[in-house]
């Protein structure tokens, strides 16, 4: 259920040229992101996936068919579609909402709604809500029904619009974290637009950079879009921080630690019960520890707690909480360093978007695994 | 003799004229109004989707409104050949009077909604017009009811200037109070059930309003 832009252009009757000749494939069962600053066509880009919007020229297929092959409303079932502020139905109850598609195809009202009733419960929301009109939950509430909604018909696409930037950045967090374990469990085909490019790189499977005037400025992996931006645009709109916010892309499991016992710069871990209590120096004072880590943790944390620490070092514990060694600043530089030559080494060899990521997993099964 | 008296004497001489006046009158009130709001659909659709006819149309609507109900009873039998003394005068000019008043109303209610949902609802497969009987019409109801209200109410005192044109009506116990010299009796009778006629046809499309919009009450309850 790929689906494929084949030199897709959009110009407005005013002239504007929205999108710039778009060629791409979103693969199947994996998220693709577009992501830009507003007015890059993104949106736009998205709308002809389901034919909200009509390309110019060009061609826009999914599964290899045209999307001009059926009429539009048929296709549309076919298409999960979520929006900012949910766009829910006002005047229907949650459950009503979430029956929409289903009642369109013919599904019985009760079929419908008892499937519903089921969605409601996988994207986490109680069945006490279900009666409820949508102006009586909360937004991050809504925007979980929205998504009940688009998943109702079981389509195999979903296009997602902005689906978490009119919530809180708490309640976004744990919409976002639900949305990729809900995605794990179904393999859909999605399309996410956002103008957030941490968003983008946090969810995406692969992320396309749009650039003013509808131009398609990279596609890439987050990590490579973090490693190798194609050009300065697409640098700048990643931001600042780009080495270390690519750490997030390693795992911790191929750090070597140290004794837990050994005296770092002075300084001796506390350990009460086998759980981290701080650092103790050469006068008996305790100083506060940072946190610790677990070899499932990303590089990026790792990094983060030895920067915080008062040894330089980080703390790791095993799955039982129970402290089991430290790692000193050199030692993850060091693993930052032979991540780096490796992949510099795999771009050269003309590796495609893929390989770069399972190289680096793979490295890290086999560390962790030594 | 006291108006009490009066009225109870007027009733039991007169009573079966006072009720066919009353019938009459809820006919000449509701007809009009039932035809103006199905008119009203498509008209302030059209207002709302095609910019070009808002202008006119809502022009046309407050000019008709302008025109005194009287003068318009006496211009229709001259423009539909219908006899001065033909109901269908006055069914036509309430439903004109009607007309203009829901179709401003309809039209604001179909551009209250948030377009946003519209386009969620094309989004979802609906062809437009499943999703305007489905989607657009409910969300437009609040407006269009109240619009309603008013439309009706306005149209059951209207009905009663039709008696000064000789059509049965309520407006007959004014005219008739009159000839007999300002007698209170049938102008009270009167009086006292046109505005029950209306509190009625008010209560019930409220009653309606309550059961059609019950999401309106929603949010408030949160």
């Amino acid at each position: 259920m790929a689906i494929e832009f084949d030199q897709v252009s959009k110009r407005y009757p005013d002239g504007t040229l929205a999108v710039d000749d778009l060629t791409l494939t979103a693969p199947s069962g994996a998220i693709t992101v577009f992501v830009g600053p507003s007015g890059c066509g993104k949106t736009t880009s998205l709308r002809m996936i389901n034919r909200m919007v009509d390309p110019t020229s060009g061609a826009i297929r999914i599964d290899g068919v045209d999307v001009t092959a059926q009429p539009a409303a048929q296709l549309r079932r076919r298409i999960g579609y979520v929006i900012q502020h949910a766009g829910l139905f006002p005047h229907r109850t949650v459950v009503d909402n979430v029956a929409t598609v289903p009642v369109l195809e013919g599904v019985s009202r009760a079929e419908a709604r008892k499937r519903a009733y089921e969605l409601l419960e996988r994207v986490g929301l109680s069945a006490a809500l279900a009666e409820r009109y949508p102006a009586q939950l909360s937004g991050g509430q809504q925007q979980r029904v929205g998504v009940a909604r688009a998943l109702a018909a079981d389509p195999p696409v979903m296009l997602m619009d902005e689906p978490f930037s009119a919530v809180d950045p708490v309640v976004r967090e744990s919409l976002q974290a639900e949305f990729l374990r809900l995605q794990g469990e179904l393999g859909k085909t999605i399309v996410m637009v956002t103008h957030d490019i941490d968003e983008a790189i946090k969810l995406g499977d692969h992320v396309a950079v749009f650039a003013e005037g509808g131009r398609l400025a990279q596609v890439a992996t987050p990590e490579q879009l973090l490693a190798a931006p194609a050009d300065d645009f697409v640098a700048g709109f990643v931001g600042r921080d780009r080495g270390y916010r690519g750490l997030s892309f390693a795992t911790a499991a191929e750090l070597s630690v140290e004794p837990a016992g050994t005296e770092v710069a002075g300084l001796t871990l506390v350990v009460d019960d086998g759980r981290p209590v701080g650092w103790r120096d050469g006068t008996g004072r305790v100083l506060a520890s940072a946190g610790a880590f677990t070899a499932a943790d990303t590089l990026r944390a790792a990094a983060d707690l030895a920067l915080l620490s008062p040894a330089g070092a980080a703390v790791r514990v095993g799955a039982d909480g129970r402290v089991d060694g430290i790692v000193r600043h050199a030692a993850i530089a060091e693993v930052i360093r032979r991540r780096q030559v490796e992949r510099i080494a795999v771009e050269g060899a003309g590796a495609d978007d893929r390989s770069d990521v399972e190289g680096s997993s793979e490295l890290g099964e086999r560390v962790s695994g030594a | 003799m006291s108006l009490p008296g009066d009225i109870a004497d007027y009733l039991s001489v007169n009573g079966e004229a006072v009720r066919d006046s009353l019938i009459q009158h809820l006919w000449l009130a509701l007809v009009p109004v039932v035809i103006a709001f199905v008119l009203s659909l498509p008209l302030g659709w059209a207002v709302v989707r095609f910019g070009w006819v808002r202008l006119p149309i809502l022009a046309v609507s407050s000019v008709v409104y302008t025109i005194p109900s009287l003068a318009l009873f006496l211009l229709l039998p001259g423009l539909l050949g219908t006899s001065i003394l033909d109901p269908l005068n006055v069914v036509v000019a309430l439903t004109v009077y009607s007309l203009s008043l829901l179709v401003r109303s309809t039209a604001d209610g179909l551009a209250s909604i948030d377009p946003a949902v519209v386009a969620s609802a094309t989004a979802m497969g609906y062809r437009p017009l499943r999703r305007w009987f489905a989607v657009e019409l409910p969300l437009a109801l609040p407006v269009v009811l109240a619009g309603l209200r008013v439309a009706t109410v306005a149209n059951v005192s209207m009905v009663s200037v039709a008696a000064l044109i000789g059509i049965d009506s309520l407006g007959q116990l004014f005219t008739r109070g009159f000839q007999l010299n300002f007698y209170a009796a049938p102008i009270v009778i009167g009086l006292v059930l046109s505005v029950v006629v209306a509190f009625v046809f008010d209560l019930a499309i409220v009653v309606a309003q309550r059961r059609l919009t019950p999401w309106t009450r929603a949010g408030a309850s949160r």
